[in-house]
């Protein structure tokens, strides 16, 4: 066995594990951090596959950022997940259809490696080998299609004005807490000597 | 794939109007962000500086070419156009400051949006590619649709931004439908291979279906009869500086990307989409006649009115002829130098108590109050009907002559008999500020208002004297590069 071969199934055994235990977790926060086992593991069978960018993409999106929005929304709506699972026998022959189908499906996609080896070589665009994954995005995006890149920037750009001029407003008498402006203070202008007469007091 | 052209700054200077729009649009932004104490007023005063510059650009150094691979072009046709939308853009912003306040835009973001807007327009107006054609497409709707709205405790206003918003996804779904038609049927998005895709290939049905929903597409957004829906309400809900810009630049630019498209992609199937045109021109025309008949509301009129106008700039294209693209641009110059004008009266009318006159009822008595706000608005419903020597008949005579000149006569005479119906309801605003009986005292009408009436009732009248020459010529070149 060589070595890429047993980090394939190393990673690959982790995937299927850690996503059964997704769906089979008693603790929904449990499964969400099996979630991002499987995103982990699934960005190692991409770096097996020569897909780098994809790989670090994966992390970093979606471990960095979807799984964790995942967690806080698991913790913060507390999800009575027991209620939800109460007529899952009922709707179970639905899944069962569903996953026939989709398992057809990867078979067909499979098999036409199988019986047609040289449909690969007949890509529309064809991977260069020459060429890294970042090269290769990277000439895309900021070379051949910048203008329609920074177009899309400039759409973003109106979303996020958009938006804020939309729904932002001002609220006027709020009292907010300024560090600064508190620490900066001396002891002159936040005390005041007074001389009390005796048997009189202010 | 080339990478020249991003290599050298010297290279890109056919996209300097655009690069400096952009790259001004921002620091406009983080200038008024950071800057403490500056007002609206100042940031659309830099706002209209930077479209001037961007004018001045395209104008004292031209620059023609294909950019970025293909997906940018700049040709005379594009600096026409690119010129009308720039310098619509800012005589909006112009006539925008006076009634800001009370409008709710009094807002930075306003002009920032104008901006980022115009930056939509020019490049939907250089689109060489269903993709730039797109995001351009988006750009420019999109900073509409959140200045339609900008006004957010005026309900009206609200529906305004929703209505636009929701049609204007619809439009943008129909029209991305029909480019992966098109590009699936030639295998290519450049609109200049698509030519030849078409000319190697006896015309499929699905092309055809493509280029349907192409068109469907962009006439939603210059407001062609049946896509028309939503331009009333929108038109009236806007607060009034908003519906002039909705008005002016956008519609030239939609304009100038439905040329682009059908002389350039479709050239060599021009009877196909003959016919559309045809359609969405009369449509146009004889809906707009008759439904504004009996509009109450003045900017449910001018909307009425730019419907109309679309479809009797329509009758030029569908000729599909030099002369008539030729026609097309010079009705657009001066389509958009009578909405300037027309809507710096509406935005300067207002009662002595500070309520803005939107009723045509509500104008009654302006001829003896304020004779030359009532004297601009006269001469400006005498050019939309199209009389001479006026601009608005010059701009229609062309286009009727590019018409006949195709032995597309039906078309011609449908057109003037609409443009007779029309004279009707352009003629009852004269009646009622000149004949009727005063209801309300007029307060003055502020400065750069005046002034936008005067260059603009100037340029109505002078027309054949002055940039009359000089403009049918620009029109000519910029027709010619296309065919």
């Amino acid at each position: 066995m060589t070595l890429p071969l047993f980090f394939f199934f190393v990673f690959s055994a982790i995937t299927v594990a850690s996503a059964l235990m997704v769906i089979a977790a008693r603790n929904p926060v449990h499964s969400v951090l099996f979630l991002i086992l499987a995103f982990v593991n699934a960005a190692g069978l991409f770096m097996l596959a020569g897909a780098e960018f994809l790989a670090l993409i994966l992390i970093v999106v979606y471990v960095g950022a979807v799984a964790v929005l995942f967690l806080f929304v698991t913790m913060m709506l507390d999800v009575d997940f027991a209620s939800l699972r109460q007529g899952m026998l009922q709707y179970a022959p639905i899944g069962v259809v569903v996953g026939v189908i989709l398992l057809l499906e990867l078979l067909m996609v499979a098999g036409s490696f199988v019986l047609a080896p040289e449909v690969t070589a007949t890509a529309m665009v064809p991977i260069d080998p020459s060429m890294s994954n970042i090269k290769a995005l990277g000439e895309l995006l900021y070379t051949r299609y910048i203008f329609l890149f920074q177009g899309a920037g400039a759409v973003l750009l109106v979303a996020m004005i958009g938006a804020i001029v939309l729904t932002l407003r001002h609220k006027s008498g709020v009292k907010r807490q300024d560090v600064f402006h508190q620490t900066s203070r001396t002891r002159a202008e936040a005390t005041e000597l007074v001389k009390v007469k005796s048997g009189e007091g202010l | 794939m080339s990478s020249s052209d991003v290599l050298s700054f010297s290279a890109l200077a056919p996209a300097y109007p655009e690069l400096l729009l952009a790259g001004g649009a921002v620091l406009v932004l983080l200038i008024a962000l950071f800057v403490k104490g500056l007002g609206h007023r100042a940031v659309a005063a830099l706002a209209i500086l930077l479209l001037v510059g961007a004018l001045g650009v395209l104008l004292l150094v031209p620059a023609d070419g294909v950019l970025f691979n293909g997906v940018f072009v700049v040709d005379a046709f594009a600096r026409f156009m690119k010129v009308l939308v720039l310098g619509g853009a800012a005589a909006s912003l112009l006539i925008a400051l006076p009634a800001a306040h009370e409008h709710g835009i009094d807002k930075f973001e306003y002009s920032v949006l104008v901006l980022l807007s115009t930056l939509g327009m020019v490049v939907m107006v250089s689109a060489n590619d269903l993709m730039s054609l797109y995001v351009g497409l988006e750009l420019q709707s999109l900073a509409l649709y959140v200045i339609a709205a900008m006004k957010r405790d005026d309900p009206r206003a609200t529906e305004a931004g929703l209505k636009y918003f929701v049609l204007g996804a619809l439009s943008s779904g129909m029209l991305l439908y029909g480019a992966s038609l098109v590009y699936g049927f030639t295998g290519t998005t450049q609109l200049d291979q698509i030519v030849k895709a078409v000319v190697l290939d006896t015309r499929s049905i699905g092309l055809v279906f493509g280029m349907v929903f192409l068109l469907a597409g962009i006439a939603f957004k210059i407001s062609a009869v049946p896509f028309h829906m939503w331009t009333p309400d929108v038109y009236e809900g806007a607060p009034t500086p908003v519906t002039a810009f909705l008005a002016a630049a956008p519609k030239v630019a939609a304009m100038a990307l439905m040329i682009r498209v059908t002389t350039v992609s479709f050239g060599s199937i021009t009877r196909d989409w003959q016919q559309i045109i045809i359609f969405l021109s009369i449509a146009s025309m004889v809906l707009a006649a008759f439904a504004a008949i009996g509009q109450q509301n003045l900017k449910r009129l001018l909307a009425y009115s730019s419907i109309g106008h679309v479809g009797f700039a329509l009758v030029g294209l569908s000729s599909g002829t030099t002369l008539g693209v030729e026609g097309v641009a010079i009705y657009m110059a001066i389509y958009v130098a009578m909405t300037v004008g027309i809507f710096a009266a509406v935005i300067g009318l207002r009662t002595t108590d500070g309520k803005p006159v939107e009723t045509i009822d509500g104008l009654s008595g302006l001829g003896q109050q304020r004779p030359f706000t009532a004297a601009i608005i006269g001469v400006l419903m005498f050019s939309l009907i199209g009389l001479p020597p006026l601009a608005g008949f010059f701009a229609k005579w062309q286009v009727f002559l590019a018409a006949v000149e195709q032995n597309l006569f039906v078309l011609a005479v449908i057109g003037v008999l609409a443009s007779a119906v029309s004279a009707f309801y352009y003629l009852r605003i004269i009646k009622v500020m000149y004949f009727d009986e005063p209801v309300a005292e007029f307060r003055a009408v502020p400065g750069e208002l005046v002034a936008v009436m005067g260059v603009v009732g100037f340029f109505v009248v002078s027309y054949f004297a002055t940039l009359g020459g000089p403009l049918a010529a620009a029109a000519k070149t910029a027709a010619e590069s296309l065919f």
